[in-house]
């Protein structure tokens, strides 16, 4: 049995529909985990998720969608999610919790007038919201959970454990703000509970590390940090995602090269994560 | 091992960087790290004691009144932060390199967030020695 990753977006901060963008895809992030039974779990609900919503030919069965954090980009595709306007199927939205409202209300200030010719409240399917709770939940035949991060505003990172297979979702995240991650104790490095051991680590590989420089405190990282957190945390294979806008495929390619370089065989494998592309982990 | 609440993360990394003596507290009341700046004050680093639940830090550092005497904690800044999710402030002596008692004056930040108290921010300093007569 397997457990399934399918990217159906990568993209960070805004759609990049550009045909130099075409290999990596423009789609905003979207990740789709079938389990070891077949069940469905959604990481975030980006530009990436409507063309999953037509592709899934699952009919009405139950979608449980993951959003590590609200901000545009992991949220923008949902309204145009099929499985929200089939009035048989069940959605069940998860997302962290904040102070100033449920997560359904801070959901329904993208969903409602004047952003939008729908109301949340008003969408045909069976929709339930639940804001995550600390530590760990089942969900199907895997045990979810989930963490705050380092990033702007309220954001969680995923761990998905199904059988012996790992998956560890920390899209946006900027965990070197302030420290030196090579030197720091694991306790202190954010998101290492949720990435440690795993066969396979999505994380946020925004920028190059000069760019970094330039962009500090904006909750993203440089490729470098990126490869220290996978390093320090024993993940197996290492999936760079939330690409920034601004690279083609040809800055990716080149991204990706660095980053083998960087690793030196540390750890199994380096990519970055493709749209449409899929990953078998054995369970 | 498991990882510090986020806040944790960063109320650290910004104390580290701040020259105000400080130090934060975990959800479960442990010192689990104070700055150069308070290492300084107190004459120990962090690298040379570490991690230290309230009883060893108080027995080492303070509260004290100006005797050397104990303080009762209940209503010490950081206790009433704990217990009432407030910022609170207050006035005591604390142990210096192992000897000099010094007057500080200290506030409490508690770190409360959707899911729950997460730990609190102690900042210190030493108390001007003419205010307050």
């Amino acid at each position: 049995m397997t457990l399934s990753v399918q990217y159906w977006g990568a993209r960070g901060s805004i759609p990049a529909p550009a045909r130099e963008m075409a290999g990596y895809g423009g789609n905003t992030a979207c990740v789709e985990l079938t389990l070891s039974d077949g069940s469905e779990v959604i990481l975030d609900a980006g530009t990436g998720i409507r063309e999953l919503g037509h592709a899934r030919g699952r009919g009405s069965s139950p979608v449980h969608v993951l959003l590590t954090h609200l901000h545009l980009d992991h949220i923008q595709g949902l309204m145009f999610f099929a499985p929200l306007f089939n009035p048989d199927c069940e959605v069940r939205i998860c997302g962290p919790p904040a102070l100033d409202g449920s997560l359904l209300n801070r959901l329904a200030r993208y969903i409602s007038a004047p952003l939008a010719p729908v109301e949340i409240r008003e969408l045909p399917a069976r929709v339930s919201f639940e804001e995550a709770k600390a530590g760990s939940w089942r969900l199907g035949p895997a045990l979810v959970e989930a963490a705050f991060v380092n990033h702007r505003g309220p954001t969680l990172g995923y761990r998905i454990i199904d059988g012996g297979a790992t998956v560890a979702y920390i899209p946006d995240h900027e965990p070197a703000l302030g420290q030196r991650l090579a030197q720091s104790s694991p306790e202190w490095i954010s998101g290492y509970s949720l990435a440690r051991d795993a066969d396979l680590l999505i994380h946020d590989a925004q920028y190059t590390d000069r760019e970094y420089r330039d962009r500090v405190g904006w909750g993203h990282s440089a490729l470098s940090d990126t490869l220290t957190v996978a390093h320090r945390t024993g993940a197996s294979r290492l999936a760079l995602f939330h690409h920034d806008p601004l690279h083609d495929d040809a800055a990716l390619d080149a991204l990706r090269d660095e980053a083998r370089a960087l690793a030196g065989g540390r750890l199994e494998a380096v990519s970055l994560a493709r749209e449409h592309e899929t990953v078998e982990l054995a369970t | 091992m498991a990882s510090q609440p986020v806040e944790l993360i960063l109320a650290r990394n910004l104390i580290s960087a701040v020259e105000l003596a400080a130090f934060i507290v975990d959800p479960d009341g442990v010192v689990s790290f104070f700055n150069d700046a308070a290492g300084e004050l107190i004459g120990r680093r962090f690298e040379e004691v570490g991690r230290l639940d309230r009883e060893e830090w108080s027995s080492q550092f303070g509260p004290f009144d100006e005797f050397g005497q104990l303080l009762p904690t209940d209503s010490l800044p950081l206790t009433v932060a704990l217990r009432e999710g407030l910022p609170a402030n207050g006035r005591f002596h604390v142990r210096v390199r192992d000897e000099e008692l010094i007057e500080v004056d200290v506030s409490a930040l508690p770190l409360v967030t959707a899911l729950g108290f997460q730990g609190a921010v102690v900042v210190f300093w030493r108390a001007a020695a003419n205010e307050g007569g």
